[in-house]
C-alpha cells in the first residue's frame, strides 16, 4: 500500500470503485445513525466525505489477536471496509498492508514526515513494559518506543478494543509482560477508548466518521470512551429487561426458564455493569448479540473483566478467600463467629462482673419493696 | 449493698433520635433489599413478565432508602456542629489524649472485662465513639460507591454528584463489590451495637436502652458532686 501524491476525497475513491450515489448516501445515512446525530447530520456526513481528503491511519499492532481488524472489517456495511480501511485510509498497518520489512517501516516513516499533525493513529494491543519491552518488538524496536514515536505526530490517538483501552487478557493477573493499557504510556495525549473485545465494527467505523466529518475527536465520557456508544449499559437496553423489572430470572443454563427467554441475571450476565452498544447495534450485521443467544454478558468492554472473577459469575470471590467465596459467604461467618463471640461476651460479664450485676438487682428489689 | 439517688440527664437530642432511627429503618431495608438485589429469589411464575414489576419495585425501595439514607447523614453531620455536647463532632473524632485513655480504659473493663474501676461515659463512651466515626466513613463510601452506580440511570442532580465514581474505581465492577462487602460490615456493626446497647443497660442501670426512645439516662447524684462531667460544649 503505498502513499498517493494527491489525496482524493472519500467519494472520489469511491465512485471509482463502483459504488453508486445512493450507495453511497445509504452509508452516510447508516453512520449518522450510529453516531445518534439528528437528520441534517445525514448531509454533514456526506459534506465531509465528498470533499475533505483522506485522513492518513497508521494502524499498529501491539500485544493483539487481531480480534478488532477483523471486527472492524466485518461492520455490516461493505463501504466500511472498503473506504475506510481497505482501499485508502491505512497507510500502515501490519495485518493488511502489501509492503513489509524494510519498505514498510519507510511507508510509516514517510507518513509520519508527510502528514505530521494530520494523521490518526489507531492501536490494537497493550504494550509490554517488562523486561525494557522486549516481549512485543517490530523491526527490531520495542512496542514503547514505537508508539511514542508515532503518537508525538498524531492528530487523534485511538485505542481499539479492551487490550489498548484497559489491558485485557495480557494484563489480566499476574501479568508476567508487563501489558500496559495505552493511555497510561501516553501521559496528557488524549486517547480514544473503544473497549470491546473486540469492539463493534459500527462503533469503530462511528469513531473514524466522526474524526473525519467533524475534525475533531468524538465527546468522551470520564475515561476517554465516546459517550455515542458507551454511555449506556448493555443492561439498558437489554430486550430481556422486562424479565429483570418483573423479578423473573433464568437459575440454570437449559432450565425452563432459559427457555422461556427470562433474564440472564442470575446466571452471571454482567450487562448491569457494562457499557457498551451491543444491545442496540448488535453484531454481524445486527443479527444478534450474546444475550439474544441466551448467553449472559461478561462484561469484556469492562476494566480487568479477566481478574473480576469467574466469566459466569454474578458476585464475585471474595479477595483472598478463593474462588468459591463470595461476600455473602465471608460476611455470612462472620455474622455467625460475631454471634459466638457476642455469646461468649455475655457468658463472661455474668461472670465478671457478678457483684456489680448482683448490686444493682438487690437495689433494684430493695427499693421495689419500699414502694 | 448502697443505695442511689439518680438524677435525669437530658442526653439526645429529639433531632438525634429521629436521625437515628430514620437511619436504622434506612439500613434495614436496605440491607435487606439490596441482598435481594444481589441474590434475587427464584419464584415459579405463569404469567407475562409485563404483568408484574416485583423486582422493579425491590429496587425502587433501594433508590428511595438510599436517599432518605443520605439526606438524614447529612443533618446529622449539620447536628454535630449545632446540636449539645453528646451530640458533638468531637464525640467522634479523637482530638486529645485523653480520648486515647478513655478508649483503651472502654476496651480493658468492658470488652476484655478486666478487673478496674468502673468507668463512666454519659453520652457515648470513647470506643462508641470512634466507632461510630468508622461507621460514618463506610456510610461514606457505601453513598459513593452505591450512588456511584446509580447515576448511570439516574438524571437526578443528587447522583449525578457521584458520576465519577466508576471511574476512580476502574469500572462498575469495582463499585459493586465494594458495595456488597461493605453491607456487611453494617450487618456485623448492628449485631454488635445492639448486643452493647443492651450490656450497657445490663450492667449499669441507667437506662441505655431506653435513652433512644425518650432521651434520658439516669445518672447517679454522687456523680454530680465527685466527679462532675467536666468537659463542656466549646463556646
Amino acid at each position: 500500500m503505498s502513499l498517493r501524491p494527491t489525496r482524493a476525497s472519500y467519494y472520489e475513491e469511491l465512485r471509482q470503485r463502483g459504488y453508486s450515489r445512493r450507495d453511497f448516501l445509504k452509508f452516510c445515512a447508516t453512520v449518522a445513525a450510529y453516531l445518534g446525530l439528528e437528520a441534517s447530520g445525514v448531509s454533514q456526513v456526506a459534506h465531509a466525505l465528498e470533499t475533505k481528503p483522506r485522513i492518513p491511519v497508521i494502524w499498529l499492532h501491539f500485544q493483539e489477536c487481531t480480534c478488532c481488524s477483523e471486527s472492524f472489517i466485518r461492520s455490516s456495511h461493505p463501504i466500511v471496509a472498503d473506504i475506510l480501511l481497505d482501499k485508502l485510509s491505512l497507510d500502515y498497518t501490519e495485518t493488511l498492508m502489501a509492503a513489509s520489512g524494510h519498505q514498510a517501516e519507510k511507508c510509516m516513516r514517510d507518513t509520519m514526515e508527510k502528514y505530521k499533525g494530520e494523521y490518526v493513529l489507531c492501536i490494537e494491543g497493550s504494550v509490554p513494559t517488562e523486561a525494557d519491552g522486549v516481549y512485543c518488538m517490530i523491526g527490531g524496536r520495542t512496542s514503547l518506543d514505537i508508539l511514542k514515536e508515532v503518537a508525538a505526530g498524531a492528530k487523534a490517538v485511538i485505542a481499539w478494543g479492551s487490550c489498548a483501552s484497559n489491558g485485557c487478557v495480557q494484563s489480566a493477573k499476574p501479568n508476567p509482560t508487563g501489558a500496559t493499557p495505552i493511555h497510561k504510556l501516553l501521559g496528557g495525549t488524549t486517547v480514544i477508548k473503544v473497549p470491546g473485545c473486540p469492539p463493534i465494527g459500527e462503533v469503530m467505523a462511528g469513531v473514524l466518521v466522526h474524526i473525519i466529518t467533524f475534525g475533531t475527536i468524538p465527546e468522551l465520557d470520564g475515561i476517554g470512551r465516546p459517550k455515542a456508544f458507551y454511555s449506556k449499559r448493555v443492561h439498558d437496553t437489554c430486550y430481556r429487561r422486562p424479565f429483570y423489572d418483573a423479578g423473573l430470572f433464568v437459575e440454570r443454563f437449559d432450565d425452563e426458564n432459559a427457555q422461556k427467554g427470562y433474564c440472564l441475571y442470575k446466571v452471571g450476565c454482567k450487562g448491569p455493569l457494562t457499557y457498551n452498544a451491543c444491545g442496540v447495534t448488535k453484531w454481524n450485521n445486527g443479527t444478534s448479540f450474546p444475550i439474544q443467544s441466551g448467553h449472559g454478558c461478561f462484561g469484556c468492554s469492562e476494566e480487568g473483566y479477566w481478574d473480576a472473577g469467574g466469566l459466569y459469575l454474578r458476585a464475585q470471590p471474595f479477595p483472598g478467600f478463593g474462588i468459591e467465596s463470595d461476600a455473602d459467604k465471608i460476611g455470612t461467618a462472620a455474622a455467625i463467629a460475631t454471634g459466638v463471640g457476642i455469646a461468649a461476651h455475655a457468658v463472661m460479664t455474668n461472670i465478671r462482673k457478678s457483684r456489680l450485676i448482683k448490686n444493682l438487682v438487690e437495689e433494684g428489689k430493695e427499693a421495689e419493696k419500699e414502694l | 449493698m448502697s443505695t442511689h439517688k439518680l438524677r435525669r440527664v437530658f442526653v439526645w437530642e429529639l433531632p438525634v433520635r429521629i436521625y437515628h432511627w430514620v437511619n436504622a429503618l434506612a439500613i434495614v431495608v436496605l440491607c435487606i433489599t439490596g441482598y435481594l438485589i444481589g441474590k434475587p429469589p427464584a419464584i415459579m411464575f405463569g404469567g407475562e413478565a409485563h404483568e408484574r414489576y416485583l423486582f422493579g419495585w425491590i429496587r425502587f425501595i433501594h433508590f428511595v432508602s438510599a436517599y432518605i439514607f443520605l439526606f438524614n447523614f447529612v443533618f446529622r453531620i449539620y447536628w454535630g456542629f449545632v446540636g449539645n455536647k453528646y451530640a458533638d463532632w468531637k464525640n467522634f473524632i479523637p482530638t486529645n489524649r485523653k480520648y486515647f485513655r478513655e478508649m483503651w480504659e472502654v476496651l480493658r473493663i468492658d470488652i476484655l472485662q478486666l478487673k478496674g474501676k468502673e468507668h463512666l461515659s454519659v453520652g457515648h463512651n470513647a470506643l462508641a465513639g470512634f466507632t461510630y466515626f468508622m461507621m460514618f466513613l463506610m456510610f461514606l463510601v457505601q453513598i459513593i460507591t452505591g450512588f456511584g452506580l446509580y447515576a448511570a440511570m439516574s438524571h437526578s442532580w443528587v447522583a449525578g454528584m457521584f458520576a465519577w465514581a466508576p471511574y476512580l474505581f476502574g469500572g462498575d465492577f469495582a463499585l459493586r463489590q465494594i458495595h456488597h462487602i461493605t453491607m456487611w460490615l453494617f450487618i456485623l456493626f448492628a449485631i454488635i451495637h445492639i448486643y452493647l446497647v443492651f450490656y450497657h443497660d445490663y450492667v449499669e442501670g441507667r437506662g441505655e436502652v431506653s435513652s433512644m426512645s425518650g432521651g434520658w439516662k439516669f445518672i447517679e447524684e454522687e456523680v454530680f458532686v465527685e466527679e462532675p462531667q467536666t468537659e463542656k460544649k466549646p463556646a
